[in-house]
C-alpha cells in the first residue's frame, strides 16, 4: 500500500473530522491503546459476506485469535464461519515461501468449498516481508476462474476504521459495477407495485437484526440490492452501482463507498440509523425523499405511523418499568446520539454520553436530544467511565463488550450495544427487544446480593437487609 | 508411540492453533499486579484480550506498543519504550510482560536491548520487572509461548543457589508448582487444596486461579491483575523442598529452575487418572513425610468405581481430539486407561511430547483434518475448544469441550479436570457424551412379508392430530 493513498483514505472528505479541528484520525499511544488494527476492520466489514472464502495471509496470531467471533448472521451459506489462513511458519517468513503458500491456498480453499470468490487479506508480516498479494490474486484468478481478490489492509496501516474503508475501496475497485442484477421478482400480491433498489452501507447483520428491518423494506417495495456487508453474497456486492439510493447505517466507517457510489454511479445517500422509533421513521422517510416517489412517500407515511401506534403500545408497559432511570452511555460516533434517541424513547434518562468518534455535527445532536448541558465524555478509560457513572448516579452503563466486565466487577448493571453483543436492537421490533434487555438487567435480583457485605465482615451485617 | 505426520496442506482451514504471543500473555497474567504488553500492531493485542476476555469472562489487562506503518519500517523502539514508560507511570505495575509478535520478530528487534535503553533512560522505574520473551506468532502455539514465558521468568528472577544463598529444603513445607497451560484456574484450585493436606504450602509458577478465576474484589476497577504469583516468590524457590512440573511443555523450565537452584525435580505430563495421581500422592507423601490422608484413599476408591461403572461405554469408544500437545497427551493417556481408543488426533504444532503419546499417529494440522479423520475413522466422540462445534455438528458427534477458547460455555475456565474427583468427573462425562448420542442395540428390521410398514403409513395420513401433542415431548 503507497504512503500516498493512504494519507488519501485518511483525508475522507465525506467526514466531518476532517472539516473541524481534527485532521484524519489519531494515532494511538504506545501503551496507552484500546482497538483494533486495520486488519480487524477490514476484515470485520467483509467478513459478512457469506458465500466467499476469507484467507488470511499471515501468521497465526490474526485469523487464529479472531476467527469464529463475530455476531454477524447468514440466512444461508455459512462459508464465512470458516476460518482460513495461510498460518505462515517461521520457513515461510525466512524463505519467502509465503507467496507460493498463498497461491496453493486459494487453490484449496476452491476446491473443496466453492466459493462464489476468494478474499486473501495481508496481514503486517506479509506485508513487511513484500508477498505481492495483487500479483498473486492476479494469477489465481486466471489459473481457476474464481475471482480472487486482494485486501492489502495489513494491520500496522492504522486504526480499524482505516480497514474499514480500505475495505470499501477494494469492493469499489475489484467487484461492485461487475454484474448487472437482475429485474426484481414481482410480487403476485402488488403485481404494479413499483420496485426500487437500495443499497445499505454499513450494515452488519449483528444478531440478525437486519431481518427486523428487511420486512420494513418489502412492504414497501424497496429491494435492498445489496447490504455491504451483513448476510450479503459476492454477487449482490457486484450490483451495488445499480442502486437508486444508498443509506450508511450507523457508521462513518464506510462513507468512502457511499461517496464514490455517488460521484461514479449518481446514486444519493444518506446517513442514518435503526436504532429508536424516531430514527427508523426518519431513515424510512429519507429513502422515500430520495427516491422521490410520492406513492412510496405516502405508503411511507401510512407505515410509519401505522408502527409507531403499535410500538406505542407495546411498549407503554416497558416505560412504566423503566421511566427515570439513569444510564451512562458509551460508544461512537453515530450511535452516541442515535443510541440516545432511542433510550428516551424508553423514559430513560441519559447522564452523559461518549463522544470519542463523534463529530461536531454529532455533539451537536447530543445537545438538541440531551440539552445544552449535555455531559461529554470525550476519552473514557474504564476507570473515569466508572468514576462518572458514580457522580451521575447512573443505574445502568450502555456500551460495547469491552467494557463489559469493567461494570460488572463494579456491580453495575450493564447493555451490550456493539458488535459482540446477541442481541438485535435496530428497527421498531428492536426497540422492544432493548426495552426487555434494559429491564433485565435493571430488574434483576442479584444486584442487592452482590453489594451485600460479608455478614461477618460488618457490625451492620446481621439483621441488614 | 505416536508416529508425528507434518502439516499436509497449504491452507490451514479452521485454524486449531491459538498463538504464541496470547499463551505468553496468558502465563504472564498469572503474576500478580502485571501488565503483559505486545510487541507489535495494535491489532495483536486487540484480538488477544477478545479471546481471553470471552474465554474467562473477566476483564483482561493488555497492552500495546502500536507499531504502525511507519515505525514498522523505520524501528519500532521507541514505541517500545515509550509503552513501557506510559505503563509504568499509568498502571503502577509490579511486572511488565514484554513479548513479542510475528511483526515484532519478522522487523528484526531486539527487545534486550531496548529493555536495557528503557532501563538507562527510565531510572525512576527501576521497581517495575520487565520480563522480556521472544514469541513470534509464526512458531509454536498458545502452549510454546506460555512455557517460553514461565522459562523467562525463571531466567530472570530466580537467582542461582548461590548468588541467592538459596538452599533446598530450607523451607521444608514450600513446593514450587510450574503449572502447565493445560491445567485450568479451577484444576489449581484443587491441585493447592490437595497439597495443602500433606500440610505443604504450594507455590504456583503461574498462578492463574489467583487471578482469572472469577471472583468479585472489593474494589470496581483495577488495570493490572489483581492476584497471581507475587515477584517476589521466585526468589523463594531455591529454598522449597521440592519443584513439581505438570506439563511436558514445561520440562525445559523445570529443569532450568533445578540446574540453578538445585531443588529436586518431579515431572508430571499431567494429572489426569489412576495412575498420573497415584504418582503424585506417592511423591507428596514422600516429600511431606508423612501418610496419604484418608479422605483422597476413598477419591481413590471412587475413580475406581466410576473406572468399571465407565468402561462398559468407554472401552473400545473411538475418540477424535484437536488440543495442543500436553492436553492431547493427557486426554490420550486417561482414555488409554479405560480401554478408549483414539482414532483421530490432531496437534496445532510440533512439540516433543507428542513421539511419546500412545495413540498410533498425530497429525499436525486444523480442524478441518480433525473433521476429516473423525469421519474416516467413524469417530464417535470429539473432544476440543469452542472452535470444534460446528466440526462436531457436521459429524454429529457429542463433543466434549476441552482447551481454549470456551466462548459457549459459562464457566468452562473453571472446571476441574485433575485429581481422583476431577478424573472420576471427567469419565463420567465422557460416558455420559456417548449416552446420550449412541445408538443401541440392533436397527428395525422390516420383513417382507410383514404389513407393519404399510400399518403405519396408514397412521401417517392422520399425522396432524396424531402428532399435535408432539411438542410436549421435546
Amino acid at each position: 500500500m503507497k504512503t500516498s493513498d493512504l494519507a488519501a483514505l485518511l483525508n475522507e472528505p465525506a467526514c466531518e473530522h476532517n472539516a473541524k479541528s481534527k485532521s484524519g484520525c489519531a494515532r494511538p499511544t504506545p501503551g496507552a491503546t484500546a482497538g483494533g488494527c486495520t486488519f480487524d476492520g477490514a476484515q470485520i466489514s467483509l467478513l459478512p459476506i457469506a458465500d466467499v472464502a476469507h484467507i488470511v495471509h499471515g501468521p497465526s496470531g490474526c485469523a487464529g485469535s479472531s476467527w469464529d467471533n463475530r455476531g454477524t448472521r447468514s440466512s444461508g451459506p455459512a462459508l464465512f464461519k470458516i476460518g482460513m489462513t495461510t498460518d505462515l511458519s517461521e520457513q515461510d517468513v525466512i524463505m519467502g515461501r509465503g507467496e507460493k503458500r498463498l497461491f496453493h491456498s486459494v487453490k484449496q480453499a476452491i476446491d473443496r468449498y466453492s466459493p462464489a470468490a476468494v478474499f486473501v487479506y495481508s496481514t503486517c508480516v506479509t506485508a513487511l516481508i513484500g508477498d505481492d498479494l495483487e500479483a498473486v490474486c492476479k494469477a489465481a484468478t486466471q489459473r481457476w476462474g474464481v475471482p480472487v481478490i486482494p485486501v492489502d489492509a495489513a494491520g500496522f496501516y492504522g486504526n480499524k476504521n482505516l480497514g474499514n474503508r480500505l475495505a470499501g475501496e477494494t469492493m469499489l475497485k475489484y467487484v461492485v459495477g461487475s454484474r448487472e442484477p437482475e429485474p426484481a421478482p414481482v410480487d403476485p400480491a402488488r403485481p404494479h407495485l413499483r420496485v426500487h433498489d437500495i443499497n445499505l452501507i454499513g450494515e452488519y447483520n449483528i444478531a440478525g437484526e437486519m431481518w427486523h428491518t428487511l420486512p420494513l423494506f418489502d412492504e414497501l417495495g424497496l429491494r435492498v440490492l445489496c447490504s455491504l456487508s451483513g448476510d450479503a453474497r459476492f454477487r449482490e456486492i457486484q450490483t451495488m452501482h445499480r442502486a437508486e439510493a444508498t443509506m450508511v447505517v450507523c457508521s462513518r466507517a464506510m462513507l468512502n463507498v457511499a461517496r464514490k457510489l455517488r460521484e461514479r454511479y449518481d446514486i444519493p445517500w444518506f446517513e442514518g440509523s435503526f436504532y429508536g422509533i424516531q430514527d427508523v421513521s426518519n431513515a424510512l422517510r429519507d429513502f422515500a425523499r430520495l427516491l422521490n416517489d410520492a406513492d412510496l412517500s405516502a405508503r411511507t407515511e401510512a407505515l410509519i405511523a401505522r408502527e409507531e401506534a403499535r410500538l406505542a403500545a407495546e411498549l407503554a408497559p416497558w416505560r412504566e418499568r423503566l421511566r427515570g432511570k439513569r444510564a451512562l452511555l458509551y460508544t461512537g460516533g453515530v450511535k452516541s446520539w442515535s443510541i440516545v434517541s432511542a433510550l428516551q424513547d424508553l423514559g430513560i434518562q441519559v447522564v452523559a454520553t461518549g463522544t470519542k468518534k463523534s463529530t461536531e455535527e454529532d455533539k451537536e445532536r447530543i445537545r438538541e436530544l440531551m440539552g445544552e448541558e449535555a455531559k461529554m465524555i470525550e476519552d473514557g478509560n474504564a476507570r473515569q467511565l466508572l468514576n462518572m457513572a458514580r457522580e451521575y448516579h447512573a443505574d445502568i452503563m450502555i456500551a460495547g463488550g469491552r467494557n463489559m466486565y469493567t461494570a460488572i466487577k463494579a456491580r453495575l448493571p450493564f447493555v451490550d450495544v456493539n458488535q459482540e453483543r446477541e442481541h438485535g436492537y435496530a428497527g421498531y421490533q428492536g426497540m422492544l427487544t432493548l426495552a426487555r434487555q434494559l429491564a433485565r438487567a435493571l430488574e434483576n435480583p442479584v444486584w442487592e446480593a452482590v453489594r451485600r457485605p460479608t455478614p461477618w465482615k460488618t457490625l451492620r451485617g446481621v439483621g441488614h437487609g | 508411540m505416536a508416529e508425528v505426520l507434518g502439516r499436509s496442506k497449504p491452507l490451514t482451514v479452521s485454524p486449531l492453533k491459538t498463538s504464541q504471543p496470547l499463551g505468553a500473555s496468558l502465563a504472564v497474567l498469572g503474576l500478580d499486579r502485571a501488565m503483559p504488553l505486545l510487541h507489535g500492531a495494535q491489532g495483536c493485542t486487540a484480538f488477544a484480550k477478545v479471546f481471553l476476555v470471552r474465554h474467562f469472562r473477566e476483564p483482561i489487562p493488555l497492552q500495546s506498543t502500536a507499531m504502525d506503518q511507519v515505525s514498522s519500517i523505520m524501528g519500532a523502539d521507541e514505541n517500545l519504550i515509550m509503552a513501557m514508560k506510559t505503563i509504568a507511570e499509568k498502571n503502577r505495575p509490579a511486572v511488565i510482560g514484554l513479548l513479542t509478535t510475528g511483526l515484532s520478530e519478522a522487523q528484526g528487534t531486539d527487545i534486550h536491548r531496548v529493555l536495557k535503553t528503557f532501563r538507562e533512560q527510565y531510572p525512576e522505574h527501576h521497581n517495575v520487572r520487565i520480563v522480556p520473551v521472544n514469541t513470534p506468532d509464526f512458531s509454536g502455539c498458545l502452549e510454546s509461548g506460555f512455557a517460553l514465558a514461565v522459562q523467562a521468568m525463571i531466567a530472570e528472577w530466580t537467582p542461582t543457589a548461590e548468588q541467592g544463598g538459596t538452599c533446598p529444603g530450607r523451607r521444608a513445607h514450600q513446593v514450587n508448582v510450574l503449572c502447565g497451560s493445560l491445567l485450568t484456574p479451577g484444576d489449581l484450585e484443587s491441585l493447592r487444596d490437595l497439597i495443602e493436606r500433606f500440610g505443604l504450602n504450594p507455590v504456583f509458577i503461574p498462578d492463574l486461579s489467583d487471578s482469572l478465576d472469577g471472583h468479585l474484589e472489593a474494589e470496581d476497577f483495577s488495570s493490572i491483575t489483581t492476584g497471581g504469583t507475587p515477584v517476589t516468590a521466585f526468589a523463594t524457590l531455591g529454598d522449597a523442598a521440592a519443584t513439581l512440573v505438570i506439563g511436558p511443555s514445561l520440562y525445559p523450565a523445570a529443569e532450568l529452575l533445578e540446574s540453578r537452584t538445585g531443588t529436586p525435580l518431579h515431572r508430571f505430563d499431567h494429572l489426569f487418572g489412576l495412575d498420573a495421581n497415584d504418582r503424585l500422592m506417592m511423591t507428596l507423601a514422600g516429600i511431606a513425610g508423612r501418610p496419604v490422608p484418608g479422605r483422597l484413599e476413598r477419591q481413590r476408591a471412587q475413580l475406581q468405581d466410576a473406572m468399571l461403572d465407565c468402561h462398559f461405554l468407554l472401552g473400545q469408544a473411538r475418540v477424535a481430539i484437536g488440543a495442543d500437545p500436553d492436553l492431547l497427551h493427557a486426554f490420550s493417556e486417561l482414555l488409554g486407561e479405560v480401554g478408549a481408543e483414539i482414532v483421530a488426533a490432531v496437534a496445532p504444532a510440533r512439540a516433543s511430547v507428542l513421539a511419546r503419546t500412545p495413540v498410533p499417529q498425530v497429525q499436525v494440522g486444523d480442524l478441518e483434518d480433525l473433521e476429516d479423520l473423525a469421519r474416516l475413522q467413524g469417530a464417535e466422540l470429539v473432544i476440543g475448544s469452542s472452535h470444534a462445534v460446528d466440526a462436531a455438528e457436521r459429524l454429529k458427534l457429542p463433543l466434549l469441550r476441552a482447551g481454549m477458547p470456551q466462548y459457549d460455555r459459562i464457566g468452562g475456565y473453571q472446571r476441574t479436570w485433575i485429581g481422583y474427583d476431577g478424573s472420576r468427573q471427567l469419565l463420567f462425562d465422557l460416558a455420559n457424551a456417548l449416552l446420550e448420542h449412541a445408538e443401541h442395540g440392533v436397527a428395525p428390521y422390516h420383513s417382507i412379508y410383514s404389513r407393519k410398514a404399510e400399518l403405519r403409513q396408514e397412521a401417517n395420513h392422520g399425522a396432524p392430530q396424531a402428532f399435535a401433542h408432539s411438542d410436549r415431548w421435546h
